[in-house]
């Protein structure tokens, strides 16, 4: 497959930033997307060019870090798919790809189309963890939990943090991560203590890290690489609501 | 947003109602449209009633459009630099039209209470007799009215059927059963409250109503 890529060339976080257009030969169907710009990245760096940056890590899938707009999808064509999971065998030869970095104020771009998910890890310091010492893992039965409760549980703790939810929201809300991180503590027993001033707590990160608002567009679970569903973001109002009519004001854990 | 589209929202079912008093016949309409002056009496004074009730409409849209203002603002901010490169893979009309689809709806309030309640650009504009102020008003060489009418309904329905379900998630619904209730109820309730207001229209333009 030959193919041309327009990729977002931004040298620092103070450039301005442009579309560059690169022309790829000899693309094999079975490539990952990555392994793609592997193959862009060796040829300008033979050519003495600078090879574009892009975040991976894990390239299976799961570590979060591949955040690539590809044709304006966050993550690219393929559903409930990372960029690194994507091949190219979803493209034909001849195509032209648009790739970008996340646009979002609180995701800065560092350098081509890596960005700064920092934003993610306050929401995660503002609440998003039990502070009771868990040890090891219990005895499965010691603490009854219920089946329902459970796969809703671990349906959120999916959440990889790659952040194509901020990326597809037409607002730049990242209300289904935050929601995500919510939704896996509060239905387990070991959530319960914190569970009122960690919603308050992790909102007001979110606000304040400078992402939009959510409006229930559903957008973002469309996006989502691992199928957070967008009813986790009712499981967040909810507990908000008690939230604030509970301890109003009070800051978070 | 959730609490004052349902106060909206059920004035919007009382409206409804009462505009389809207009098929039970002239007398009994103007009757009616003068009882909502009398709503109350005699324990609060003539009009009164009416003039609470404007104001609470008016706090609640007021407070809808600062709530709406805020998102998009935030909305806007949140996104300095655009995407090159744009697809929308969830495809929902009525929530992508939200913003602007409140903006025409607005416009259509202040043209319809210009229209039918002051009188000002209503053809007979006569307060005693708002059935026949109805009548001429949807009369067939005012089609443009009608024309602009339906379509400021039916961008009304839009945006209930997007509110009306985000109205249930902001409010905590949270089960994917739920959800799929919620959304279908935001929709029957959407085309029925459409079919509602289009009915008077469309019966005066076709003569069942002279």
């Amino acid at each position: 497959m030959n193919l041309t890529l327009r990729i977002w060339r931004q040298k620092g976080p103070e450039d301005k930033g442009q579309m560059v257009t690169y022309p790829v030969q000899d693309v094999s169907p079975d490539m990952s997307f990555l392994e793609m710009l592997d193959v862009l990245n060796e040829r300008l760096i033979l050519d003495g060019e600078e090879p574009v940056a892009f975040d991976h890590d894990c390239r299976e899938g799961i570590c979060g870090m591949c955040s690539l707009m590809i044709n304006g999808e966050a993550h690219g064509p393929q559903r409930g798919t990372t960029a690194c999971q994507l091949h190219m065998r979803q493209f034909s030869d001849g195509d032209t790809i648009d790739i970008e970095p996340w646009r979002a104020r609180a995701f800065p771009v560092v350098k081509d189309l890596v960005v700064n998910r920092n934003a993610f890890d306050q929401i995660i310091a503002a609440g998003g963890y039990v502070t009771a010492p868990t040890g090891s893992a219990p005895e499965a039965h010691s603490t009854p939990v219920a089946k329902a409760n459970a796969d809703a549980a671990f349906e959120s703790a999916a959440c990889i943090g790659c952040g194509a939810c901020v990326a597809a929201c037409p607002n730049g809300s990242g209300m289904l991560f935050t929601a995500a991180k919510i939704t896996q503590l509060s239905l387990l027993p070991q959530g319960q203590p914190e569970r009122y001033t960690r919603v308050i707590g992790m909102v007001d990160a979110h606000d304040e890290a400078g992402f939009g608002g959510c409006t229930n567009i559903g957008e973002c679970a469309a996006a989502c690489p691992k199928g957070i569903p967008l009813n986790t973001i009712g499981r967040l109002n909810r507990d908000y609501l008690k939230a604030t009519a509970k301890r109003a004001g009070t800051p978070g854990s | 947003m959730a609490v004052t589209g349902i106060i909206l929202v059920l004035f919007l079912i009382l409206h409804m109602l009462g505009n389809l008093k207009i098929f039970t016949g002239e007398t009994s309409f103007d009757h009616y449209a003068h009882w909502l002056r009398e709503i109350g009496t005699p324990l609060l004074p003539s009009t009164w009633y009416l003039w609470i009730q404007r104001t609470v409409l008016t706090v609640a849209v007021v407070a809808h459009i600062v709530s709406a203002t805020v998102l998009a603002v935030r909305a806007r901010a949140a996104r300095p630099v655009a995407y090159a490169h744009r697809r929308k893979i969830h495809v929902n009309y009525a929530a992508r039209t939200m913003r602007w689809g409140g903006v025409i709806i607005l416009l259509f309030v202040i043209y319809h209470i210009l229209d039918l309640t002051t009188g000002h650009l209503n053809p007979q504009g006569d307060p005693a007799n708002p059935y026949g102020n109805v009548v001429q008003d949807f009369a067939a060489d005012r089609w443009y009215v009608t024309l602009f009418y339906t379509l400021a309904i039916v961008t009304l329905g839009f945006h209930l059927r997007h509110g009306a379900f985000s109205a249930f998630r902001s409010l905590g619904q949270q089960t994917p059963k739920g959800e799929r209730r919620a959304r279908a109820a935001a929709l029957v309730f959407a085309v029925a409250l459409c079919v509602g207001y289009l009915v008077v229209p469309f019966a005066v333009l076709t003569g069942l109503v002279a």
